[in-house]
């Protein structure tokens, strides 16, 4: 059966990123294997220390920055996370300087929000509302 | 006049307004969210942009650029012309 088992997110700067995505965010680092100039870094989610990772990919290819800007400059995330209760991670987030281009908004069946990743990219947070 | 007529002459645009009164600064992005979560339209993000930019011309919505972000905002002083042209009389 196939199965999701790694997704990744283009970064500008992989230690960077490592510190956003564990200190800031909230997940641990998994694997952490170096690779030439770069290294396979992978966090998870503390609650599920063996479920999907996700892959801090250097977005070293030249095409990596034009879709990046693209996709921040009409405030498109990249990719979604799950959390429990996205206005409590906005209140969180935002008191330890994480900047939103989207505040918690009630979208029916889904609230979600929009952060910046400090890495070229924008995040949405999501919790399923009912 | 007739721009700020042209513009708010359209349903999708109105609702573009409406949740911009709900909160104004918003991306294209939120702006499309909404538009298909809140009111079921599933216009493309290019024909958003082309009714952003009607309201845009009409003065109804401004654009404001935040180091790499884009924002749009409320601007509802162009509806003042209509009362200007047609005051609201007040009933005896």
């Amino acid at each position: 059966m196939i199965r999701i088992n790694i997704t990744s997110v283009f970064v500008d700067d992989q230690a960077k990123a490592l510190a956003f995505y564990t200190d800031v965010l909230g997940f641990v680092k998994k694997n952490d294997v170096p690779m030439g100039p770069h290294r396979w870094l992978t966090v998870v989610s503390p609650e599920q220390p063996d479920g999907v990772e996700l892959l801090l990919e250097p977005s070293e290819h030249p095409a990596a920055a034009p879709f990046k800007e693209a996709l921040v400059a009409d405030g498109i995330p990249f990719t979604s996370f799950a959390v429990d209760d996205v206005r409590a991670e906005f209140a969180r987030l935002t008191a330890a300087g994480v900047r939103f281009v989207q505040e918690p908004v009630d979208m029916g069946p889904v609230t979600v929000a929009t952060l910046d990743d400090t890495c070229g990219n924008l995040i949405q947070i999501a919790t399923m509302n009912g | 006049m007739d721009a700020v007529f042209k513009a708010i002459g359209d349903p999708t645009r109105r609702a573009v307004l409406d949740e911009l009164v709900d909160r104004d600064g918003q991306t294209l992005f939120e702006i499309c969210s909404r538009l298909t979560m809140k009111h079921g339209l599933t216009s493309s993000r290019q024909a958003i942009s082309q009714h952003l930019a009607v309201l845009e011309e009409a003065g109804l919505v401004t654009t404001r650029r935040e180091g790499r972000y884009k924002f749009h905002h409320l601007d509802t002083t162009p509806l003042r012309s209509i009362l200007e042209r047609w005051p609201i009389r007040e009933q005896p």
